[in-house]
Formats: C-alpha cells, structure tokens, sequence
C-alpha cells in the first residue's frame, strides 16, 4: 500500500515534470520575441539585445528551461511581459475567486450531485430514475452559456432576485454572503458537473448492485438502504472520486465561459489574457499552476481509491 | 490417526458445551433485553422437533420474460416438499430450472424472470406475491441461501465475520455477541483454521475452500429452518470437495436444519441427500428417496444421468491413441523447467510456480496435467503457449530449440501450438459472428481470403461438428457445448500440431462435455493433433490422456502412462486424489473419510519449497527429518513412470 502510493506520487510527479517540459517549449515555439513584445516595435535593437540579456534569453534553451524550472519550484513565478508586475500578484487575487467558486461549488454541487446519482441506482428505472436521466442527458449537452442564461433569465427577470453579474468585492465576506455574491455562477457551475456526477455515480452504484454479493445481501434481508451504504457504496468509490477530482480540477482550470459571463475575474480568464497579450510568462506559470491542480487531485482520487480497496490495504 | 481426530472431535464438542452454558449464563444476566430473541428462539427451537414441512412448492411455475415482451415457461408445475431434518436434491443438467426453483423457497426470482402461478409454502406461508419488504423478514432468518461461487458472493470490502454474523443481528434474533459467539461456534464446527481470528480477515485473504465453508457458517448463523445449497460444492477440487461436504453434512445435521440441495452431480448427492427430485426442462421426471433413486431409477431420463456419471478414475479406461503421427522427437517437449511470477533483483521469479518440470508431448498424443487449483497447471500451460517464459530451462518443437516468449516465434511456430481457454463465454467476441471468429485466425495464418476461407470456415464447423448455418450466428445464440466447440474451432483454424486445452470441459455439464471429449478424441486419430489436457477431473483424464502429469505445488509427483499413474504403486498425493473422487453410492462418503489417510490442503495455501516434499505436511507416509528436508528422488517404475517420493517403491503399494 505504501509502496503503490509513494508510486503513484513518482508518477504524479513525472507528469509534472513531463508536462513543464512541454509547457516551457511550447510557449518557445510561439511567434514573436519577448523582449520585442515587452519593449514594444519601436525599439533598438540594441534596447533588444540588451533586454534579452537581462531576462537570460540569450542564454540556451536547456538552462533557461532549468532556471525557470529551480524558480518555480521556489515560488516565483516570474514577472509579467504585459504589465511588468510579478505574476504571483497577477493570480493572486484571481486565484481568490476561483477558489471561492470551485470550493463553493464542490461542496454545494458534490453531495447532491452524488445523493441524486445514487438515489437513482436505488430506484433504477422508475420515474424518478427516468426523469434524472432525461435531465442530466439535457444538462450535458446544454453549454455552460446556455445553462447559464436560463437561469439570470429565471432568478433576475422571472424572480427579480440577485444580480446578472458579479458585481463589488468579496472582501470581508461571510460564508452565506460569499455564496449570495458568487449565487449565479455557483449555480450555473453546480449544474454542469452535476450531469456528469449524477450519471457516473448512478453507473458505478448500479455496476456494483449486479454483482453476485449485493443478490446475497438481498437473499439475507438486507435493508435496500444498507445494501447501498454499507454494501455497494465502499464498492464503487473508485471510479466515483475519480469523476469528482476531473471535475474539480475543470472548476479551477476551465470555466472561462462562466467568469466573463458573470464578469468576475478569475484564473481561466487570466490565462486567455496572457495568450492575447503573449505574455509567455504568465502562460507558462499558469500552465504549471493547472498542470499540479490535476496532477494533485486525481492523486488523492487515486489514493481514495487505494484506501477503499480491501484487497490493497490488507494483501495476503 | 483416526485416534487423534476423535479426540480432537471431543475437545472440540466439549468447547461447545461449555459454550452453551456459558451464553445460558449471560442470558439470564440480560434476561430483560434478550427476554424477546430468547422466546423467538424457543419457539424457532419446539418447531425444529416436529417432523412438520418446511417448504412445499405447489404446482409452482415460473416464466422468462423475454425482450419482446411474451413470456417463456421455465418452471412448468412442480410439486414437491421438504420436512424437517431433510435434505432435498434437485438434480438435472443446466436449463432444467433447478436454481429456479431452489430460489423461489427465498421468493426471489433471477432478473428477468417472474412467478406465474401455484405456491412456494415456507412454514407454511406462501412466499409468492409477497413484498421485498416483507420477504426481507424471512430471508435469512427461516431461510438462508449458499451459492455456488464464494469468492464472488462475499463483498470483498467487508471483514467475514461482519458478514457472517449480519444476517440476524438485522433480523433482531440475536444480538451482536450472541452472534459472534455462534459464528465462532460455526467456524469450530466447519473446521476452519484459526476459528478466533478468521472473521476479522477480508474474504481475499483466506482459501477457496475456507471461503466455501465460511459461506455456510453465513447461512447458519441465523439458524434458519431451511437452507438453499446452490451446487456448493462443483467449483471446488475434489479433495477440498470431500471435507466441505463432510462439514455440511454434519452442520446440517446438528443443527437440525432442512435443505434444498441443487446439483448436477449425482455422486455428491448420493452422500449427502435423503430424497432426490429429477428436473428435466422444469419438470419433475422422477422423485423419491436417495436408494431408490440412485440404485433403481425408474424414468430414463435419470436412467440416462447415472449412465452419464463419469467413471472412476482407473486404469484401462482410455481406448488408446494410434501410433500412426509418432515421430522420433516429440512434438513438443520442456526441459528442467523452472517459471514464476514477478522478478526480484538475482533475475529469478518473485513467486515460484514451477520447478523441474519436464514433459515431453508425442505426435497424435494427450498428455493431462492435473492437480488442485493452485498447483502451477495452467501456469505450466502458459509455458509452452510462451505467454510466461521460463526462467530455468527450455522448450523444444519437433526436437527445435524454441524461443521461450511469445514475442520471438516465428509465425510459423506460433501457428503450430494453439490455446483453448476454459471459458468459452469470455473467450468469443460477443459482438463477431462464428464465421468472422474462425474466419481471421484463418486468414492470419493461411493468408486465406474470400471464397477459400469461407470454405475453411465451414471445413472447421465440420471438424467440430457444427451445422454450417452457425456461420451467421452470434456466441450468444449458441449453448455451452456449442461454445466450446466453436473455440475449439478457432485453435484449429491454425492448423496447429499441439492443442493446449485448459479446463475446457469443467465448465459444461456431464453429457456435454462428454462428447465435447469424443470430438477431440476423433479429431486426434483423423488429424493427428497433439493435446495438452489440463484439467482438475481425474475421471476425464482418466479416459482421454495417454500419460498423466500429476503437479503438486508446481513439483511433478508422479508422471507417466495413464494406466501405471492410476494403479499402484501410487504416490501418496496421487492417491489421495483418486481416492477423493466421489462414487454414486450412499454411505461412500463415510467410508472414505474413515478411510482417508491424506488430510486435505485447505488449511493453508500450498507454497513450493525450496527443499523437501512439498506434500510433506500432508503425507500420511511422511518420514519426519527427511522428507521435509531433501528433495525427493525419482523412483522410476516400468515403461517411464516416475515417483518422486522418500519411500520405495515396495512401500507405494507397488
């Protein structure tokens, strides 16, 4: 057990390196030079050159990769080609609000998503299973923008509560008046993954109930309730926390839709700036910042999985 | 031997005596709170000594539903009814309904089916129509269900004992200690190893047949006054079978309990059952009681099952191979093999597996591997498939030094040797019709395309005795048998010089796989294709191999010509394997167990030493300071038959 962990975490941390690899030399193969981006088209060559010296780009791919790579690693990320301020101020304050959502929306989203799901599994194929299926179905093909829009239209225009946007600061807020500020955006988030949480839960429950040891529970009289709880659940968690950690790694790293919809800034949005103004800086550090969001989570989904397995915890 | 089991057994009745009195004594301490189980259990205890019928079924009959819609008769009508203290068997081949109707005593019905008509009377109460709820007070407190595979009905998150002892504390009959205390009594009764301890471990971690026997004490636990034995026993090796049998049948007689025994395995029921009911497409053929049944049966459908029980394992009983195909090299032959699996840092296997195993195949011949499950049979298999190479030793084709992996045969070599997997159902592509499963290993290796290998395919469908029209059918539409043969089939799409079968006919019932064997026998002396049969059922070995292999803990004990490994002088674990096959005759089982010198291996897991008899622990003939310390040497009798044992031969029965 310790073993598979502290493999699993080699692993984690190859793809880290494997994935800032290709994050450092894909921003390189990017048109255009930074000292010219930051210096702007007017300048010497002279300015150019001397400005390349003092960000180390004259230096070889390989040891500016390293240097990039050792200051990561320390915590700084670099300074900003756009606005020349460090990139840890840049995402700092964004970083705020997307963790506000995504944890807002994981602990609003997560247990009822997964409840529903695995109610569903209880009831397989009645109307209720029936009608969340339908519902779910139309929930993953809907866009986010869609989804979205439904919902200002029913809460501002039907109901007339809240706001179309984000709007003020969250300084100083409370829980409740956090969730009130992010309200929309909280909600339109908790649909989406909802879809995909609903039907994989119910899936892995219901793969679990035709398994012989669930009909030996049923021949033993076994409650349906302890069936699920005790019998199946600890049976399916595997595959399930697998598709809460994909999915709470896509409220951190994928919901640029949402946060210009409700004109909030967030880090999704950061990143799609630093592309339009070329800020390779800002690319690479964000890029590494979504890399170990992923690499973090489905390690602990991995490790979940791990502890929930009898068969790893105790071998022969 | 006999002396130290009884007073074994002595201990272990005055354990349970004391036990007794002790929870009488805790009883009366929590007299108020167990004032309510200890009356549900004297009631439960006056109705155990009526002679009164526990289940009846009444004309009860059950459908299959199929996908459009109209209903199947699976059950058409069946009467029958267990008393008290008796064991029913319901015997006949699969699709007769026999788990059917053994499950409806629980009013359950496998999905996709329902009841449809007559009664299923448990105490007396109609079980059909009732609500799951309301069945939930039945099952498992009157009646408990064993299934036929208990590594896949224990949930393998939960400790056994959780389990074990689940049933009535949800039903309220006992508390948590109580049951604790008749799980721990159960385990001692069943023989179970470390009957403290066993029910704080995780199914994964005890034996096939520890599980088997644990899955009673789950079905005991509640006391039940009828058990459901779904064919408890048929996953099981015979010599594991033996002991399990003997625990059910004195649990079931101690305990007073009755029970639906369902079978197909007439030589089991002889020992364990007092009446015995004939299904045939779901409806009784023939009933009545055990003697009657198995010495006189009078429909010839039953008639037609006892001729189908296979033969004692001895010697004479193959009708020989031609000599026509031999050549001077084997066709296919391992030296000094050693294999395992996984690597530790000298280069050798983590776990060994095989050791010194040396077996040469000839032309137009079949050489049966055998042993208990565990014992390196299919490892040995995927030797020479070369899906696992070894890591001592090599492998020859037609006296050819052959590459020891997959990866490096040549397609030519690859062609000659060819798998059968035991399961016919996993091993056929659900969604390719039988002419596109035949039709590429065809083209594969014969480059064959269009009208040639359509002709090839319907060569191969007669080879295996197929109608051509199976060409357009999918697996699904094909019995068992039918199955099997198509994955036959498909091994000799290649054309192939050696045919490695592993189990395939344990999975099929008596009559099926019977002439599953006489296909491979004709094809043999047409074809002159070599088998490697390895199978756990000495009986069809018996009568197919022309030499036998006998592996113990991936060591060969005994090999050479069938009929000199079937006849003294034995080695000893080959003795105890022919003597644990079952004989259809009652009392056969008492007989043997006071017989039986060799004591089971369920114990523990058997693991291949280093040095020494594995089969030491085990070895009624054992020589204490030698046989657990050097290796065996190799006794070699007449025409190459090989002992590897301490004793002499003198002292083998030879």
């Amino acid at each position: 057990m310790t073993q598979l962990i502290l493999k699993r975490l080699g692993i984690g941390l190859v793809t880290v390196l494997a994935v800032s690899l290709i994050i450092f030399f894909g921003t390189k193969i990017l048109p255009g030079d930074a000292a010219q981006i930051r210096l702007g088209q007017s300048a010497t060559p002279e300015n150019v050159a001397a400005f390349r010296a003092r960000l180390g780009l004259d230096q070889p791919y390989i040891v500016q990769y390293l240097a990039w790579l050792k200051n990561f690693i320390q915590g700084d990320l670099g300074t900003s080609l756009a606005s020349d301020v460090p990139i840890s101020s840049l995402i700092a304050d964004r970083y705020h609000n997307t963790v506000i959502v995504s944890l807002l929306t994981a602990a609003i989203g997560v247990p009822i998503s997964l409840g529903l799901g695995i109610l569903a599994a209880m009831y397989p194929g009645t109307v209720y299973d029936r009608f969340l299926t339908l519902i779910s179905v139309s929930l993953v093909a809907a866009p986010e923008f869609f989804t979205a829009t439904l919902l200002v239209i029913f809460f501002v225009f039907v109901l007339d509560i809240g706001n179309a946007i984000v709007v003020g600061s969250t300084e100083g807020k409370g829980l409740f008046e956090l969730i009130d500020h992010f309200a929309l955006p909280i909600t339109t988030l908790c649909f989406v993954i909802a879809s995909q949480l609903i039907r994989m839960s119910r899936a892995a429950v219901l793969n679990v109930m035709s398994s012989p040891y669930i009909e030996m529970a049923i021949l033993k009289g076994v409650s349906r309730r302890r069936i699920i709880f005790r019998h199946a659940l600890l049976n399916a968690i595997g595959p399930i926390v697998n598709v809460v950690a994909l999915n709470l790694a896509y409220l951190v790293t994928g919901v640029i839709v949402v946060e210009v919809y409700f004109g909030y800034n967030g880090l999704a949005t950061l990143i799609v700036q630093g592309v339009q103004t070329r800020d390779y800086v800002l690319i690479q550090g964000l890029g590494m910042i979504f890399c170990l969001t992923y690499v973090i989570l489905m390690l602990i989904a991995d490790i979940a999985a791990y502890a929930s397995n009898a068969r790893l915890r105790h071998p022969k | 031997m006999a002396a130290a089991k009884k007073s074994a057994k002595k201990t272990a009745k005055k354990a349970t005596a004391k036990k007794a009195v002790a929870s009488k004594a805790a009883k009366k301490n929590t007299a108020t709170k167990a004032k309510a189980s200890a009356a549900k259990t004297s009631a439960t205890k006056s109705k155990r000594n009526m002679d009164d019928v526990v289940f009846e079924a009444r004309d009860l009959r059950i459908h299959a539903i199929r996908d459009d819609g109209s209903e199947l008769p699976i059950v058409k009508g069946v009467d029958f009814k267990v008393r008290r203290g008796e064991v029913v068997a319901l015997i006949g081949e699969s699709g007769s309904g026999k788990t059917t109707i053994s499950l409806s005593a629980l009013g359950y019905c496998k999905p996709g089916l329902q009841f449809a008509g007559g009664e299923a009377l448990l105490m007396g109460e109609n079980v059909i129509g009732k609500t799951t709820e309301e069945l939930r007070e039945s099952r498992g407190e009157k009646v408990a269900y064993l299934a036929q595979s208990a590594a896949a009905t224990f949930n393998p998150s939960i400790l056994i004992n959780e389990q074990v002892t689940e049933a009535p504390v949800l039903h309220g009959t006992k508390t948590q200690e109580e049951a604790d205390a008749k799980a721990l009594q159960l385990y001692k009764a069943l023989e179970l190893p470390d009957p403290e301890n066993i029910g704080s471990r995780y199914p994964h971690q005890v034996s096939g047949g520890q599980l088997q026997r644990l899955m009673a004490a789950m079905a005991l636990c509640g006391e039940p006054d009828l058990l459901v034995l779904d064919e408890p026993t048929t996953a099981l090796d015979v010599t594991t079978q033996i002991e399990v049998l003997k625990a059910f049948k004195g649990v079931i007689k101690e305990e007073g309990a009755a029970a639906i025994y369902v079978t197909h395995d007439l030589a089991v029921v002889a020992q364990i059952a007092d009446h015995i009911v004939v299904l045939y497409n779901g409806e009784i053929k023939e009933a009545g009681p055990v003697d009657t049944i198995i010495n006189s049966p009078q429909h010839p459908y039953t008639k037609r099952l006892m001729a189908a029980i296979k033969p004692l394992p001895e010697a004479g009983q193959g009708d020989g191979s031609s000599d026509d195909y031999l050549k001077d090299a084997p066709v296919l032959e391992v030296k000094d093999i050693d294999a395992g699996y996984g690597k530790s840092s000298d280069g050798k296997p983590k776990v060994m597996v095989l050791k010194d195993v040396n077996v040469a195949i000839e032309r137009g011949k079949t050489v049966g591997i055998i042993g208990e499950s565990g014992c390196g049979k299919s490892t040995l298999a995927r030797v020479f498939a070369g899906l696992l190479p070894p890591s001592e030793g090599e492998i020859m084709l037609d006296g050819q030094g052959l590459a020891p992996d997959l990866k490096d045969r040549s397609r030519e070599e690859l062609k000659k040797i060819q798998f059968v997997y035991q399961m016919a159902d996993t091993a056929l592509n659900p969604r390719q019709q039988i002419k596109d499963i035949l039709g590429r290993p065809v083209e594969f290796y014969s480059g064959l395309s269009g009208k040639q290998r359509r002709d090839r395919v319907n060569e191969l469908l007669e080879m295996v005795e197929l109608p051509l029209a199976f060409a357009d059918r999918y697996p699904h539409e094909l019995s068992g048998g039918q199955k099997q043969r198509v994955n036959l089939a498909r091994a000799l799409a290649a054309d192939p010089e050696v045919v490695l079968c592993d189990e395939v006919t344990s999975a099929l019932d008596t009559i099926v796989g019977a002439n599953v064997i006489e296909l491979l026998k004709g094809l043999r002396k047409k074809t002159g294709v070599s088998y490697v049969f390895i199978s756990h059922d000495l009986s069809t070995v018996a009568s197919f191999a022309d030499e036998i292999v006998v592996l113990y803990a991936g060591r060969v004990a005994e090999q050479g010509p069938t009929d000199q490994v079937l006849s003294p002088p034995y080695h000893p674990y080959t003795r105890l394997l022919v003597s644990s096959v079952p004989e259809a005759r009652v009392g056969w089982l008492e007989d043997t167990m006071a017989r039986q010198e060799s004591t089971a291996g369920i114990a523990g897991q058997v693991q291949l030493t280093e040095v020494g008899c594995p089969f030491f622990e085990r070895c009624p003939l054992a020589i204490k300071g030698t046989c657990d310390t050097t290796n065996p040497p190799q006794r070699v009798d007449k025409n190459k038959h090989v002992i590897e044992c301490h004793r002499e031969l003198s002292e083998l029965g030879g």
